[in-house]
């Protein structure tokens, strides 16, 4: 690894003003992504702003038909918190199935969404929920947050400090995780909002988290698994690996939703 | 970087070291404690597993700033006194190790998840003790005695 100098700024406006005006600086969370990166050698940041703890990106908070997560709440934190469990145990049980015990003692919601990794969970549970994305200095629209592999509307020195989720009437997730990595190979989040039925796909994209709006349409007139035999998942734009082919995912992502609107019920 | 202060295993530590510096780096070269091990470069085989204020965390994937002022627990610092923790012992009597090197972590993970499940009264059975150990790798996959060393434990922890 190469050299880096460590800072930990005791409040939110101390972490931004480290982070801006300096290319080489990056936020810091819980390195699970990061520090592996880092390992690699693939990033090589002069400066890192460790997030963790910071008053006002801790804690979970309901209210009004609506519940905050603090970005550097752990995802076992987020497993096992009790607000979650009742309101949105969807969210809950995508936590607790992230990597490992390990894992989820260190790694972060706000870190997992600034990553964006393609085949992460949490993107299909904010893209499905239609959550809000707290920075510093704005909210944004889970639908305008993600912008493809890798890539969020978050501007340099912007950090995530909490993610406000509404409350749906019904969610689930069904996740066929890779069996070396854990990650997903195609998992698939369900949500039945007053909006409407919305569903977002993750690890199956190449442009990372995408929204099946056939699938919307077809839950919308009939919320049942049986609803979504009938309709089709392109394989174009779809990733192709080692691990599977485009219209292998493309398979699975018909039979993640099945299982996801079969357990929201 | 400024000195950085932590606890392991209930003593009080002290070192100047360089902000890259990985926590499992501190443990083995700087403290010389090296029941710890490493196995891989990526986060994955939880060789490295350690205990941060209670909680297993992978030491490999953790700054050792950022555990400025914790308790640290390592594989050394399980066995109070003259006597085996009870996970240690369990592992003893149940063959649950074949070349060693997973122990460290399998030792810690185990003693992590049985605290866990004991806290929220939920019942550590065996799926559940294979599914907890998701992020230990085995490379002489002895996973059986593994399991069944963990299970003996949680019966008497
Ligand atoms: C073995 C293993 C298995 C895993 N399995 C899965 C899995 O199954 N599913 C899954 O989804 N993930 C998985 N992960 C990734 C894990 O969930 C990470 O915790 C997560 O992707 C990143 O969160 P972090 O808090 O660790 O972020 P970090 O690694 O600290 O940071 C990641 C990136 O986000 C930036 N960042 C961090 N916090 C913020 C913030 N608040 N605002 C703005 N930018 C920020 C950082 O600068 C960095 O670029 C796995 C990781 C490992 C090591
Ligand atoms: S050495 Fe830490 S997970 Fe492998
Ligand atoms: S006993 Fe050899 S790696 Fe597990």
């Amino acid at each position: 690894m190469y050299a880096t100098n460590y800072h930990r700024p005791a409040t939110i406006e101390e972490a931004v003003s480290l982070l801006t005006g300096n290319d080489e600086a990056k936020a810091l969370s819980g390195g699970q992504t990061l520090l592996p990166t880092m390992r690699q050698r693939l990033a090589a940041p002069s400066d890192l702003v460790d997030l963790r703890g910071l008053p006002g990106m801790t804690g979970v908070s309901a209210g009004d038909g609506t519940l905050t997560v603090g970005a550097a709440v752990a995802h076992a934190d987020v497993a096992g918190n009790a607000d979650v469990l009742r309101l949105i145990p969807a969210l809950a049980g995508l936590a607790g199935r992230i990597g490992d015990p390990a894992v989820r003692h260190m790694g972060t919601i706000g870190g997992s969404l600034a990553n964006n990794d393609p085949a992460a969970d949490y993107p299909a549970a904010a893209l499905a929920l239609g959550a809000s994305i707290v920075t510093n200095s704005r909210e944004i629209d889970a639908g305008d947050f993600f912008q493809g592999m890798f890539t969020t509307a978050l501007e340099d020195g912007e950090i995530i400090t909490a993610v406000r989720f509404p409350v749906p009437e019904k969610a689930a997730y069904a996740k066929f995780p890779n069996p070396a990595s854990r990650y997903a190979m195609v998992g698939v989040f369900v949500a039945r909002t007053s909006a409407g039925a919305r569903v977002a796909v993750t690890g199956a994209g190449a442009d990372g988290v995408f929204r099946h709006s056939a699938m919307e349409t077809a839950l919308d007139a009939d919320w049942s698994p049986e609803a979504l035999a009938g309709v089709a998942t392109p394989a174009d734009g779809l990733l192709s690996d080692i691990h599977g082919s485009a219209a292998y995912r493309a398979h699975l992502v018909g039979v993640m939703a099945r299982r996801a609107v079969a357990a929201a019920g | 970087m400024g000195q950085l202060k932590l606890s392991v295993n209930g003593r009080a530590v002290s070192r100047d070291v360089p902000g890259e510096t990985l926590l499992v780096d501190l443990l083995r070269e700087h403290l010389r404690l090296t029941g710890t091990h490493v196995g891989c470069d990526t986060g994955q085989c939880g060789a490295c597993v350690v205990h941060v204020d209670g909680r297993a965390v992978k030491a490999c994937n953790v700054l050792a700033h950022a555990v400025a002022g914790s308790q640290v627990t390592t594989i050394e610092g399980l066995a109070d006194g003259g006597g085996l923790h009870p996970m240690q012992q369990a592992f003893n009597e149940n063959h649950g190790l074949q070349c060693g090197f997973c122990t460290p972590g399998m030792i810690m993970s185990g003693v992590d998840m049985v605290q866990r499940y004991k806290a929220a009264g939920r019942d550590l059975d065996e799926p559940a003790i294979r599914h907890e150990l998701e992020g230990n790798i085995c490379r002489c996959t002895g996973y059986e005695n593994i399991v069944k060393s963990i299970q003996s434990a949680a019966a008497r922890m």
